[in-house]
């Protein structure tokens, strides 16, 4: 178990690693630097000297590996924009995030899992055929769109929830919702199909033939089964509603780094960019960590290999 | 006590309701079983064995499969007229079952102790804390060495034949009067097996248990039963005391199986093999369901299914051949 912990954090670190290398290449790719930062006005001398001041002077993989140290000390830069060290604005923003892929991850578990188990023990019936109606929208209508719709809905027509900004419980419904919809949606498919493949087993057959209540069948030797496949795909959603949450964001006006990204981008701030992509890869290789460790933990034959 | 039959089965009917028709699994068996005894149920493979175990659990599978007719009395109550709660409560204390493949018949994720703990509370009015004495007491029972340290293992650090005893003690559990062993050793190797029906005889003698055994090895039924029912295609062909049945087959596809075991003393170019093909279950000729493949088919066979005829003490068979003439 500690071995296979241990191999995992090194892939980790890889793909980390690989990742800043990307994103330092980036940087060079769309121009130079320096003349960039300078803007219009500068001269000849400005340029060479503005080189030799940010590094821009050395050779490419000494700058990365510069850049590396800088980045592990959690020094990403500071923003030729608004000239506030990029890691301060990037914790700024990132508690908005996190809040909201929390609270649209909790909400793909807490209706995408009972929905595909309904969805399994009630084959063919006019509940699952809504349930995969609903799936099926999920996965299909972009969620800037349905963003926009529910918008229309909610909050212009009927005036039931807040549009826009981050305030209380109210203010996470409909961006929750509308970030959680896709991977709850494969997650009801997910569960339906494992838990129609495990209901089929020898094993859930023998619990019925022990004489135990139909509840503890399901929930008890079914689920945990069904779930474990359901798991490696919420890991992957969990990491994918950060890269969601760009659209998101913008739509519903949320101070999260989804619309820092944007921003960024749009401004060409480079320590913004880097900071954020950054971080939202150290996310994806944190919470893929996590998710392998309770795979083992929910699957005895792994643990023990 | 002996006198009066723990489960008497009368024309039971389980039929599978499918998109292309019927398909009548059972249809129309019956049978007795005393206290203490041990049935043996023969047939191929799709001859309605394991549906008619099924139909017994009240765990015909849903939606498309039905009791249709017929009774199952068990200690003189109708188990068909039971609802699923009514069911549960008798699965596991009253009527329980070993399935065919060990390998597969306990849940993976959980450890060997969760699984028999688990059954033990559900059958008992156990008190909390004596659940795992009353778990090791039946891990013992099933001869499993070491059973306090095998209570946390996982099924998959278990070999087959010990995992078949963890089933075989989980099935206990509840002190069932009915012990149904649906092909429990098919898929054990000679030796393991050998063990496992010893065992299963034993704990027999221990609780005064009926057993049903389902299988399609005429070996462990001469070894097992006491008497022995035929089935083909959904119908009982004969049922007999197990002498009766392997010294003076009545029903021409009893005797056509018993051919089909090879012996060691004889040497054949070939095996024998009954010709032809069991007829569709959703598509049955109107007479004997044996006619195409008998080799004494006469006219009567194709018009009507035959009776159940008497031959002998407790032996009887559906062949209008033993009608007379």
């Amino acid at each position: 178990m500690q071995r296979y912990i241990l191999v995992r954090l090194t892939q980790g670190v890889i793909t980390l690693l690989v990742l800043s290398m990307a994103v330092f290449v980036s940087s060079h790719l769309t121009g130079d630097p320096a003349l960039y930062l300078l803007g219009a006005e500068g001269t000849q001398e400005d340029y060479e000297q503005l080189k030799k001041n940010i590094g821009l002077d050395k050779p490419l993989p000494v700058q990365y590996l510069v850049f590396l140290g800088n980045v592990v000390r959690g020094d990403f830069g500071t923003s030729p924009i608004t000239g506030q060290s990029a890691r301060d604005t990037l914790m700024e923003r990132l508690p908005a995030t996190l809040e909201l892929a929390g609270a649209a991850f909790l909400l793909t578990l807490i209706v995408g899992i009972p929905l595909g188990v309904l969805s399994a023990v009630k084959r063919d019936t006019i509940f699952d055929h809504i349930g995969k109606f609903f799936a099926v929208l999920g996965i299909a209508a972009p969620s800037f769109w349905v963003a926009i719709m529910l918008i229309l809905l909610f909050g212009a027509i009927l005036g039931w929830l807040p549009t826009f900004g981050r305030g209380g419980i109210d203010h996470y419904i409909l961006p929750a919702f509308v970030l959680s919809w896709g991977g709850m949606a494969g997650i009801v498919r997910l569960v339906r199909s494992s838990m129609l493949d495990v209901l089929d087993t020898e094993y859930v057959k023998f619990a019925r033939v022990k004489g135990l209540p139909e509840r503890m069948v399901i929930y008890k030797h079914a689920l945990k089964n069904a779930v474990i496949p359901a798991l490696t795909f919420s890991g992957l959603t969990l990491a994918g509603l950060l890269n969601g949450s760009v659209a998101i964001e913008v739509v519903f006006a949320w101070p999260g780094i989804g619309r820092l990204l944007l921003q960024g981008i749009n401004q060409r701030d480079f320590p913004i960019i880097q900071a954020t992509v950054l971080a939202a890869g150290l996310f994806y290789v944190v919470v893929s960590l996590v998710v392998d460790i309770l795979y083992a933990y929910v699957n005895p034959r792994i643990r023990y290999e | 006590m002996a006198d009066t039959p723990v489960l008497d089965v009368q024309d039971l009917k389980t039929h599978f309701f499918t998109r292309t028709g019927v398909v009548k699994a059972v249809d129309g068996v019956s049978f007795t079983l005393m206290p203490g005894e041990t049935l043996g149920i023969v047939g191929e493979s799709g001859s309605g064995k394991s549906m008619t175990a099924l139909s017994l659990m009240g765990l015909v599978p849903q939606p498309a499969g039905r009791i249709v007719g017929g009774k199952i009395l068990f200690q003189g109550e109708d188990l068909v007229q039971k609802t699923q709660s009514e069911m549960q409560a008798i699965r596991g204390r009253e009527i329980c079952m070993i399935l065919q493949d060990p390998m597969t018949s306990l849940n993976p994720v959980f450890t060997v102790g969760n699984q028999v703990v688990e059954t033990v509370r559900q059958v008992k009015e156990a008190s909390r804390f004596s659940l795992k004495d009353r778990a090791i007491e039946l891990l013992q029972k099933v001869k499993i060495a070491s059973p306090e340290d095998r209570m946390s293992n996982y099924p998959h650090q278990m070999s087959g034949g010990m995992r078949q005893r963890v089933v075989g003690s989980i099935a206990i559990a509840g002190s069932p009067k009915v012990l149904i062993a649906d092909e429990a050793t098919t898929s054990l190797d000679a030796t393991i097996q050998y063990q496992y029906l010893a065992l299963l005889k034993e704990l027999q003698a221990d609780t005064g248990m009926s057993i049903i055994f389902i299988t399609h090895d005429f070996g462990i039924v001469a070894k097992m039963c006491d008497r022995v029912a035929v089935m083909y295609a959904g119908r009982m062909a004969e049922i007999a005391d197990v002498r009766d049945l392997f010294n003076h087959p009545a029903h021409p596809y009893t005797e056509a199986l018993m051919r089909s075991v090879p012996n060691v003393d004889e040497e054949v170019e070939y095996l024998y093999s009954i010709e032809g093909q069991p007829p569709a279950l959703d598509n049955l000729p109107p007479g004997c369901t044996f006619a195409p493949r008998c080799p004494y088919v006469f006219d009567r066979c194709n018009e009507a299914f035959p009776d159940l005829i008497q031959v002998g003490d407790g032996h009887s068979a559906t062949c209008w051949k033993l009608a007379g003439k």
